[in-house]
């Protein structure tokens, strides 16, 4: 098929079958993306990171764990180490880079877990109203009622420290915002006639839950997400410098800046640069979720 | 045997202070075939009577029956095999993120059907809609194929009686003409009954037999639409409805 | 008689993804001190031509036209600031649903007197005198008491009327009513026209009259205008509908069911295509 006519056959005003509309679907989403450029900066370094990650062997000049005292604190430049080294002689752009791997699977990994949990409990609270609802909320008030952090810790230190229990911890903490989300969504959207519409057919609450809420709340939850990414690296960070979420040596970017902190007024790279990851790594997020916002509102599906 | 009777229907929203009774002792029987009109003003109970059948309201009390079988508070997957129902706004009753495909698809599949792929096709011929609608998603609609893709949906379980809440009234008059012969067609086939809600005189007089006007929550009059066309209501608020609606089209 | 308002030429164009989509495609007419009605269906460019008048027309979407004076000024030149004075009090425009137009956290004395305010330099209790005597011409009941009250606690008609007096109370030149009762019941429906047909006669005003429904329209306007696809299909004498010839027209008059006169099947329109590409109608006098 040319060119030309795979476009043609993914911009049909009457599709054929049930896979070209969906295709026709994506394809207009993407090309409204397309269209918000800040969003294709954020894509762009998303996918950019991605590929740091996946190629860190090759990219990494160093070994990361390589100890070496003799250079320990040197600037960014000093012989062939790009972002210099920090207070155990460690190449930092080798860090970094191995790093990269870490912080993507702790946000991965919370950016499903979380919304998941705000998502069926905010819903179900949402849809099926009365006591349920009342149970749900006040269940997620007590979560929100307490500091994240201190919850985060509390959590880790009944689990065991580690990247897993400190993902499940943040976790934990960081769904009742979502619930409240998909809550509010799901209290517009079940009174609408298209659910009054699919009840008169005899469909059951899980079905219209799943099939006919579900559709409409997850792009609200996957732009909050991408606006929450920051804080959930930034909590992994805090956990890790406590500590209790990664473990040195490994080189996780929130552990890394804890680690030179100490250094910050004389040797101000060895904080600064995982720093500036972690701000680059949050700014994409927040661009694409913009982004986001534009392609997946549901009100915006009807123009 | 009636296709829908209602005895002494209340319908009420909110409690304590803040309650407000939507339909007060209203009673009315459709025979089986009949198209029956409910017309008032908005804010006057018509819709409510729909939903409450519908069972879309909990709080109700009097007693209603369709098709001989008497309503509680749960409907039956039987119920909703027998009565469907249009809404008013065609831009609201679609799922925005549901092909044409999967709207009707899943309905099918609800009922227990299981040719949906030939259902399928044959319900949009049904209504006017070429194959070609088939997987197309609501805002690639107007309107009015929105209105089909509705009436296809409430067609497809084969239902007997058909609930209709305002079907037109978003619609332009051109394309009401469409959708007010379609459903005429589709009765005079199937033998459905209606129960049609509208504003709008001239629509329930074209498409109903008799109708019932209701004034706050209450049915002021119940007559037949020949009575209706001739003008000749008795009490004042269908007359005053009747001049201004004779008036507004002269 | 010299015209209020002169459009020629008028289009309004949105550039979409698969290149321009013209709204309004070269419509001209004018305006004298008479009630004109534009009928058409949705997306025949009826109200895109109440707004392109009063420059409300928002980007990315493009209004130009060869002639669109109103009185003495050009409003094809007029600056953003010029078209705030001229909105008001040369023309006022009259939405839809009260509901979206009225500031929902001011009270309705409050927001008419502002309307009156921004436009004349008269005092407080001047003004509240004005308003006040506004609410009593568009036959409200007590307008004292209305005066107090928010957009939420009246009724639908009642914000209706309320817009109006809004509207008129800086004595504009033009009207500009976009399906003033379209979400009206029909009772109502008749008492707000009347009151807005009583107002603008006594005040020898022009009235812009938009509506989908051509019924309606012929009993209040003096000329119609039929749109159909952004272009002008036909201009009508109002008392001479019966006589319109063009087949959109007839189609649309058919359409309706009618109470008195019931028919088996309404006519369905037949669209011809050429109707979309025949020249816009002049409706210029």
């Amino acid at each position: 098929m040319s060119d030309t006519s795979f476009r043609d056959w993914l911009t049909a005003d009457a599709p054929a079958s049930r896979a070209q509309a969906r295709a026709a679907a994506w394809y207009a989403g993407w090309l409204k993306l397309r269209g918000n450029t800040l969003a294709m900066v954020g894509l762009v370094v998303l996918i950019a990171l991605i590929l740091l990650a996946l190629f860190a062997p090759l990219l990494a000049t160093q070994d990361p764990f390589v100890q070496d005292l003799g250079a320990r604190l040197k600037a960014p430049g000093w012989e062939g180490h790009l972002f210099g080294t920090d207070s155990l002689g460690r190449d930092i752009w080798s860090r970094l880079v191995y790093g990269a791997r870490i912080s993507l699977y702790i946000v991965a990994l919370v950016a499903l877990v979380a919304p998941l949990l705000g998502l069926i409990i905010g819903t179900v609270a949402g849809y099926m109203g009365g006591i349920i609802d009342v149970a749900l909320m006040r269940f997620t008030d007590i979560f929100l009622a307490f500091p994240r952090l201190i919850l985060a810790l509390a959590f880790v230190a009944a689990l065991g420290a580690g990247i897993e229990n400190a993902v499940l911890a943040i976790s934990l903490t960081a769904w009742p915002p979502y619930a409240r989300i998909a809550r509010a969504e799901t209290l517009t959207i079940r009174n609408s006639d298209f659910i009054h519409a699919i009840k008169l057919q005899g469909a059951g609450p899980l079905r219209i839950i799943t099939r006919h809420v579900w559709p409409l709340c997850i792009s609200s939850l996957v732009i909050r997400v991408t606006l929450d990414m920051a804080g959930i690296i930034l909590t992994a960070a805090g956990l890790g410098f406590l500590g209790l979420g990664a473990q040195p040596p490994s080189p996780e970017w929130g552990a890394m800046v804890s680690e030179g902190r100490k250094y910050i007024l004389d040797y101000w790279w060895v904080a600064t640069i995982p720093g500036l990851a972690i701000f680059t790594i949050s700014l994409a997020f927040n661009l694409l979720g913009d982004g986001l916002r534009d392609v997946l509102d549901p009100k915006e599906a009807g123009k | 045997m009636s296709a829908i009777g209602i005895r002494d229907l209340n319908v009420w929203f909110g409690e304590g202070a803040e309650l407000v009774r939507a339909v007060k002792s209203a009673s009315f029987s459709v025979a089986e075939g009949e198209s029956f009109g409910l017309v008032g003003e908005s804010g006057s109970g018509k819709s409510t009577v729909l939903r409450a059948i519908a069972g879309l309201v909990d709080s109700w009390n009097g007693d209603m029956s369709v098709l001989g079988e008497p309503l509680g508070r749960r409907r039956s997957a039987a119920f909703y095999k027998r009565v469907q129902m249009v809404f008013q706004d065609p831009y609201a009753s679609l799922h925005p993120r549901h092909t044409v495909d999967r709207v009707l698809g899943e309905v099918l599949k609800l009922h227990g059907f299981s040719d949906i792929d030939a259902r399928i096709d044959r319900l949009l011929s049904d209504v006017g809609l070429g194959t070609g609608f088939r997987f197309r998603y609501p805002h690639q609609l107007s309107g009015g194929q929105r209105q089909r893709v509705a009436i296809a949906r409430a067609l497809a379980p084969e239902p007997r009686v058909v609930l209709l809440d305002e079907p037109t009234s978003a619609l332009d008059v051109s394309v009401q003409a469409e959708i007010l012969n379609l459903l005429s067609d589709l009765r005079a086939e199937r033998g459905l009954t209606y129960l049609m809600v509208s504003h709008d005189l001239g629509v329930i007089g074209h498409m109903c037999d008799r109708i019932a006007v209701m004034q706050h929550g209450e049915i002021v009059e119940l007559l037949d639409v020949a009575k209706m066309r001739a003008l000749q209501a008795d009490h004042p608020y269908t007359k005053h409805l009747l001049d201004s609606s004779i008036r507004s089209i002269r | 008689m010299t015209n209020l308002l002169d459009v020629e030429n008028l289009r309004v164009t949105f550039p979409t993804r698969s290149g321009t989509f013209e709204a309004v495609r070269g419509i001209s007419f004018s305006l004298g001190r008479e009630r004109l009605g534009i009928v058409g269906e949705s997306g025949s460019g009826k109200s895109m031509t109440g707004r392109a008048i009063l420059k409300l027309i928002r980007k990315p979407g493009i209004v130009t036209a060869d002639r669109m004076r109103m009185g003495d000024t050009n409003l094809l030149t007029a600056s953003e600031r010029e078209m705030r004075r001229i909105r008001g009090r040369h023309a006022s425009m009259i939405m839809q649903d009260p509901k979206f137009s009225l500031n929902p956290v001011m009270t309705v004395g409050s927001q008419i007197t502002e309307a009156l305010l921004t436009h004349e330099k008269t005092s407080r209790a001047e003004a509240r005198k004005r308003a006040v005597g506004m609410l009593d011409a568009v036959a409200i009941r007590n307008p004292e008491r209305v005066m107090g009250l928010y957009p939420h606690e009246v009724s639908g008609g009642m914000g209706q009327r309320i817009m109006i007096a809004m509207m008129l109370i800086p004595n504009p030149e033009i009207l500009i009513a976009d399906e003033p009762t379209s979400a009206l019941d029909v009772s109502v429906q008749l008492q707000v026209l009347e009151i807005m047909d009583k107002l603008v006669t006594d005040r020898g005003m022009g009235l812009i009259f938009i509506s989908h429904d051509l019924n309606l329209v012929s009993n209040f306007c003096d000329r119609i205008l039929i749109m159909y696809a952004g272009r002008i299909v036909e201009v009508c004498q109002a008392g001479k509908l019966h006589e319109a010839k063009h087949p959109y027209t007839i189609g649309l008059l058919n359409s309706v069911p009618d109470l008195e006169h019931p028919r088996p099947r309404l006519d369905a329109l037949q669209r011809d295509p050429a109707w979309r590409e025949a020249p816009s109608v002049s409706a210029l006098t």
